[in-house]
């Protein structure tokens, strides 16, 4: 018997979820795909008093566009949105990034939601949620609110929502038609959690570039959104002078910790590099 | 402490049991089903030796609560027989000398069933991609991606099976 003792709800609403969670008020952890938190608990890492187990919450499980934005329910799983038609045609960044989540085994289980709300620095999901400007409906003891990405992600594993708030859905803008797009990451081998990576999208008008975005993941305790870079490629277009000077300026930008996997040196300089491997993979992908 | 009832289908037969509820699938399948051919590895999801189908899908069984899998299907590499002989995965990873200590086996194939349901025809590089999710310490991998490279036209003829539910 590996974790910890707990004592364990299923819950099937999420009002039955939330309430759950006010009554433990902090003490409680929400189970939805289980695949960080799973571990956490086998190693008992984690010691929560209670579970509050959000699998059977059918409601929290869709991908729906409502007026350019692609708005996910808290428990879709990385797999259903690897293989969403919708995903590929108005989200393909989004697609692009759950392939270098885990394995497709890890997808099976993990959920856009539980990876968002773990804030795993070196996760995928909050870089592209950052890249995009994205936002989260999260719903507590008072109602529902709306946290922007920005104001989402305070510190490793550290996120502003409250103990009792539940994360119930992903807001993603649907990208441009025609824009361009790339996540580049490194890690030792495929699956394995990211030593850097980076989320891109460009939107060509012309030679000119309208729109740059570009996210970190593994370089410190937080997504890092780079918008001096952004801007180098806004102001100077998208030839490779306006790359290079680009991806200098991320690896400027970041401030990366050291720790087993890789030096704080290592991880800014592979900042630089796969920021410029991702412009040009998104720039020459981009139509206008 | 207070134990919970499950009824779950394994390999096709209905069960129940009577679990705490923080026992993983694993231990339950293992323990309480007497089915030991699923293995226990690192127990926190890296080494993909537990891997099982959950309603037609590679899931780890160390990363889920047998009191999740309430209700599921699950497939165990004791469900891929099929009229006593080998599956054709199995037979080709005999054949093609796909294991040594057999200890990450039963993860081996069912992670690469699944693969092969999601992409029926896949190139060598995407077999490896989907096989790192499996770690073996004794085969190298060669004779595994063989093996999975050789299976995968048998599998596109034969019948649909364990199903063709959507990826």
């Amino acid at each position: 018997m590996k974790p910890p003792r707990f004592e364990y709800h299923a819950a099937h609403s999420v009002d039955e979820a939330v309430a759950l969670l006010g009554r433990y008020g902090g003490d409680a952890k929400v189970l939805a795909g289980g695949q960080s938190l799973m571990p956490m608990l086998n190693f008992r890492l984690a010691r929560p008093a209670a579970l509050v187990d959000v699998n059977r919450v059918a409601a929290l499980a869709y991908v729906r566009e409502d007026d350019g934005v692609v708005a996910f329910g808290a428990m879709t799983r990385q797999r259903t949105i690897e293989f969403s038609p919708m995903v590929a045609a108005r989200l393909p960044l989004l697609r692009e990034a759950t392939r270098w989540v885990g394995h497709l085994p890890i997808r099976s289980r993990g959920t856009i939601g539980g990876s968002i709300a773990h804030a795993d620095p070196s996760a995928e999901y909050p870089a592209v949620l950052t890249a995009l400007g994205g936002e989260v409906i999260v719903q507590g003891p008072r109602g529902r609110r709306t946290v922007k990405a920005a104001d989402l992600f305070e510190g490793y594993l550290t996120t502003s929502l409250g103990p009792e708030e539940l994360l119930v859905e992903v807001r993603l803008p649907a990208m441009p038609a025609g824009a361009g797009y790339a996540f580049e990451e490194f890690a030792r081998r495929h699956g394995d959690f990211a030593i850097v990576g980076i989320a891109a999208m460009v939107v060509r008008d012309g030679a000119r570039c309208a729109v740059a975005r570009l996210a970190t993941a593994g370089t410190g305790p937080v997504p890092v959104r780079l918008r001096a870079a952004e801007e180098i490629l806004e102001r100077d277009g998208l030839g490779d002078a306006a790359v290079a000077a680009a991806g200098a300026r991320a690896a400027e930008l970041v401030d990366p910790d050291a720790d087993v996997h890789a030096s704080a040196e290592y991880r800014r300089h592979l900042t630089g590099v796969l920021t410029v491997r991702a412009l040009k993979r998104a720039i020459a992908g981009a139509t206008s | 402490m207070t134990e919970t009832p499950i009824r779950l289908t394994v390999n096709g037969v209905p069960r129940t049991g009577q679990c705490v509820v923080r026992k993983l699938l694993v231990d339950f399948l293992r323990e309480d089903l007497a089915l030991t051919g699923t293995h226990v590895g690192c127990e926190h999801g890296i080494c993909g030796a537990c891997t099982v189908l959950v309603n037609g899908q590679a899931a780890r069984s160390c990363l889920m609560l047998a009191v999740q899998a309430d209700g599921a299907e699950i497939t165990t590499v004791e469900g891929l027989m099929q009229n006593g002989a080998l599956h054709p995965l199995q037979a080709a990873f005999r054949r093609h000398h796909g294991l040594q200590c057999g200890f990450c086996t039963p993860g081996m194939l069912l992670t690469a069933l699944d693969l092969l349901r999601v992409k029926p025809d896949p190139t060598e590089a995407e077999i490896r991609e989907g096989l790192s999710a499996v770690l073996c310490r004794c085969t190298g991998y060669h004779g595994i991606v063989k093996a999975v490279q050789a299976a995968a036209p048998e599998l596109r003829a034969a019948a649909p099976w364990p199903d063709r539910r959507s990826p």
